[in-house]
C-alpha cells in the first residue's frame, strides 16, 4: 500500500519535471492561470464594473485606448477591458458548464458500452455516437441552439448535444481494448460486480487521456461557444460575450479597430493557452492520441 | 472483387448513417421545446391561425407519420416552404448554395497546394529553418481560430493596406456574368469575361485562405511526419544505395504511399469547412447558404433550420465515404483489414 502511494507521487513528479522542462507548456499554463485569476476576481479588478450591463456614457463612446481606458471604450461609451474581463467569466463558466455535463455522461457510455463490445447494448450506444459525429459539431449546436430561446444557458445545452459523442467514443475504444485483459477477466471471475469492474478497473486506465483531452476541450468548446455569441445565438447583449462583443465591434472596422482586435484577442489568448496546456499535459502524462 | 466488397459495405453504413442523421435532426427539430407553429407565427398571432399552420404542417399527427411526410417529400427534392419568409427552401437553397460550393472549393484548392507544399519542403529539408518556418506557420494555422484568421486578414489587407474587397462576391460597376453553375469564377470563365473572372477571384481569396488556415496546417504537419516515417524504411534505402536522383525518390517513392494520411485527413477537412464557412460568409459579408442558414436559425425558421443542417451532415457524410473509398483503393491494407 505504502510503496503504491510512492509511485503515485513519483510519477505526479516526473510528469511535473517533463511539464515543466517545456517553455510551452509553461507559457500555456500562465496564460490560463491568469485569465481565469481575471475571471475569479473580475468585480475586484476590472477598472469599471458597472459597464457590464445597461450602462451607457454618451459622452466617452468609442473613445481610443488611453490611461483611462487601457482597451478604449465601445458604442455606448463601456469600458472594452472591463467588458473582456467579464466575458472571460462567460466564456469559462461555459467551458466548465459544458465539460461537466459532457464528460461524464460520455465516459459512463463510452464505458457501458466497450465493456459489452457486440452485444446490443454496444450497438444502440455506438451506433447513436456515430449519428451524432456524422454532423459537424458547430452546425449541430447552431441548429439546436436555434430552436431553443438564445441565452448562455442554451447555448451550453447545445453545445453538450454536439460534444458528449467524442468522449463516448474515446473511451469505448479504450474500454473495448482493455476488457479481455488478464485482470479485468480475473475480477469477473473473483466476482466483483460490473460497477466495480468499470469505475475501479477500467476507469483509471482512462484518466491521463481523460485530463488531457479535458484541458485541450476546453478551449475548443470556449471557441464554439464564442461562435455561436458571435452569430446571435450566445450569450444576449448587453451582456458581455466574448464573441457577442466580436460581432458588434466588426460593424464599426476598420475606424474603430480596438473594439475588433482586443475581444479577438482575448478569445485567441484563452484558445491557445488551454491547448498549450493541453498539449503539455499529454506529453508529460504519455497520453499518445487524444 | 475485394474492392468492390468494400465498396458494398461502406455504401450500405452510409446510407443507414444518411437515415439516421435525418431521423436525428427531424427529432431534434420535433421533440424540443415548444410549438413549432407558434414559433413560426410569434406571439401575436390569434389561435385559429396556429390551429391552421399545425394542420398544414402535420404537427398534430403522431411523430412516425410525420417523420414520413418528411423524408417522403424530401426524397422527391422537397424541403417544403420556409416558415418565416413562406419561401420554397429547395428554391432557396439552389440560389445560395453555389457561392459556398464555390468559397469551398477554392479553400481546398489552397488548403491541398500550400498544405502539401510546405509539408513536402519542411520534410525534404527536415531539421533546417524551413522546417522550422513551416512548423511556426503551421502552430498559428492551428491555433488561430479561422474566424479570428478571417477578421485579421480582412483588417490588413482588406481596410489598413486596402488591396482586397472587404466583402461580397463581386464589385459594383463589374458585369455579372450569365449565370450557368452559380459560381462566379466559373461562369465568368466559360463566357469569358475576362473583369468578372479577376474581380470573382480577389473577392474569394481572403475568405477562401482563412477558411483553410486550420486544414492547411494540419495537412502539412500530417504529409511531413507521414514522409519523415517513410523515409527510414528499408525501400527507401534501397533506393538510395541504387544512387537513385534525391528528387526522384522524393517524388516517385516517397510521396505517393506518404500521402495516403493527407487524403484521409482530407475527406474530414470537406465537411469541416462546409460547416467553419458559417461564419467567414457572416464576417465577408458572402451571400452563401451558411449565411442563409444563419439566418434561418435566427428567424427560428425550423424547416429551413432542417434543411440546413441536413445538407451539411449529407455533404460531410457522403465526402468521407468517397475519400475512404480513395484511401481503400490507394491502400490495399485496409481493404483487407476490414474484410
Amino acid at each position: 500500500m505504502a510503496r503504491e502511494v510512492s509511485t503515485g507521487l513519483e510519477s505526479v513528479q516526473r510528469g511535473w519535471y517533463k511539464f515543466s522542462r517545456s517553455k510551452m507548456s509553461i507559457s500555456g499554463l500562465c496564460v490560463v492561470l491568469a485569465i481565469v485569476t481575471l475571471a475569479v476576481f473580475a468585480p475586484l479588478v476590472a477598472p469599471y464594473p458597472e459597464h457590464v450591463g445597461t450602462f451607457l456614457d454618451f459622452s466617452a463612446v468609442f473613445r481610443p485606448p488611453s490611461f483611462e481606458h487601457p482597451l478604449g471604450t465601445d458604442y455606448v461609451g463601456r469600458d472594452v477591458l472591463s467588458r473582456i474581463i467579464f466575458g472571460y467569466r462567460f466564456s469559462l463558466t461555459l467551458g466548465l458548464t459544458v465539460l461537466s455535463l459532457v464528460v461524464p455522461t460520455g465516459t459512463i457510455l463510452g464505458l457501458i458500452a466497450g465493456y459489452y463490445k457486440d452485444t446490443w447494448i454496444d450497438t444502440i450506444i455506438m451506433r447513436t455516437t456515430d449519428t451524432f459525429l456524422s454532423l459537424p459539431p458547430l452546425v449541430l449546436a447552431l441548429a439546436i441552439a436555434a430552436i431553443l430561446t438564445p441565452n448562455l444557458f442554451n447555448a451550453m445545452v447545445a453545445i453538450s448535444f454536439a460534444w458528449w459523442p467524442w468522449y463516448c467514443r474515446m473511451i469505448y475504444s479504450i474500454t473495448s481494448s482493455l476488457r479481455n485483459e488478464p485482470y479485468i477477466l480475473l475480477a469477473d471471475v473473483i466476482g466483483a460486480g460490473k460497477i466495480h469492474i468499470l469505475f475501479k478497473e477500467v476507469l483509471p486506465n482512462c484518466v491521463s487521456t481523460l485530463l488531457t483531452k479535458t484541458t485541450l476541450d476546453m478551449g475548443f468548446v470556449i471557441l464554439i461557444g464564442a461562435s455561436l455569441s458571435f452569430v446571435g445565438l450566445g450569450v444576449q447583449a448587453p451582456k458581455p460575450g466574448l464573441g457577442t462583443m466580436l460581432a458588434n465591434g466588426t460593424q464599426y472596422l476598420p475606424e474603430k479597430w480596438w473594439v475588433v482586435i482586443f475581444p479577438a484577442l482575448a478569445i485567441l489568448s484563452v484558445v491557445v493557452g488551454f491547448n498549450l496546456l493541453g498539449d503539455g499535459l499529454r506529453d508529460a502524462l504519455g497520453v499518445e492520441e487524444v | 472483387m475485394e474492392f468492390l466488397s468494400y465498396l458494398a459495405r461502406r455504401s450500405i453504413s452510409m446510407i443507414a448513417t444518411l437515415i439516421a442523421i435525418s431521423v436525428l435532426i427531424f427529432l431534434l427539430t420535433r421533440v424540443m421545446p415548444g410549438d413549432p407553429a407558434r414559433l413560426a407565427l410569434g406571439t401575436k398571432a390569434t389561435q385559429d391561425m396556429v390551429e391552421d399552420l399545425r394542420q398544414r404542417m402535420h404537427l398534430d399527427e403522431p411523430l412516425y407519420k410525420q417523420y414520413y411526410y418528411w423524408i417522403s417529400g424530401l426524397l422527391h427534392g422537397d424541403l417544403g416552404r420556409s416558415l418565416y419568409s413562406y419561401r420554397n427552401v429547395t428554391q432557396d437553397v439552389k440560389e445560395f448554395f453555389p457561392a459556398t460550393i464555390e468559397l469551398v472549393l477554392f479553400a481546398t484548392l489552397i488548403l491541398v497546394t500550400v498544405g502539401l507544399l510546405f509539408g513536402i519542403l519542411a520534410a525534404g529539408y527536415k531539421d533546417t529553418w524551413i522546417d522550422g518556418a513551416i512548423r511556426f506557420i503551421a502552430y498559428a494555422g492551428v491555433s488561430i481560430p479561422y474566424f479570428l484568421w478571417a477578421i485579421f486578414l480582412l483588417l490588413i489587407f482588406g481596410y489598413f493596406l486596402e488591396v482586397m474587397p472587404t466583402g461580397g462576391r463581386l464589385s459594383a460597376g463589374v458585369q455579372q456574368p450569365p449565370t450557368f453553375t452559380g459560381m462566379i469564377t466559373i461562369d465568368a470563365l466559360v463566357s469569358g469575361n475576362l473583369p468578372a473572372l479577376l474581380d470573382g477571384l480577389r473577392h474569394l481569396i481572403l475568405p477562401a485562405i482563412s477558411l483553410s488556415t486550420g486544414g492547411l496546417a494540419t495537412a502539412a504537419r500530417v504529409t511531413r511526419t507521414s514522409m519523415s516515417d517513410n523515409v527510414k524504411k528499408d525501400y527507401i534505402q534501397v533506393a538510395r544505395s541504387f544512387n537513385i536522383p534525391r528528387n526522384m525518390i522524393m517524388y516517385k517513392y516517397l510521396l505517393k504511399p506518404s500521402l495516403i494520411p493527407t487524403v484521409a485527413l482530407l475527406g474530414m477537412q470537406l465537411g469541416v469547412l462546409v460547416a467553419n464557412a458559417f461564419l467567414v460568409e457572416l464576417i465577408f459579408n458572402w451571400p452563401g447558404f451558411s449565411r442563409y442558414g444563419i439566418g434561418t436559425m435566427l428567424n427560428k425558421d425550423l424547416n429551413g433550420i432542417t434543411a440546413v443542417v441536413l445538407i451539411v451532415g449529407g455533404i460531410y457524410i457522403i465526402m468521407n465515404f468517397i475519400v475512404d473509398l480513395i484511401v481503400a483503393y490507394l491502400d490495399p491494407r485496409i481493404r483487407l483489414r476490414e474484410a
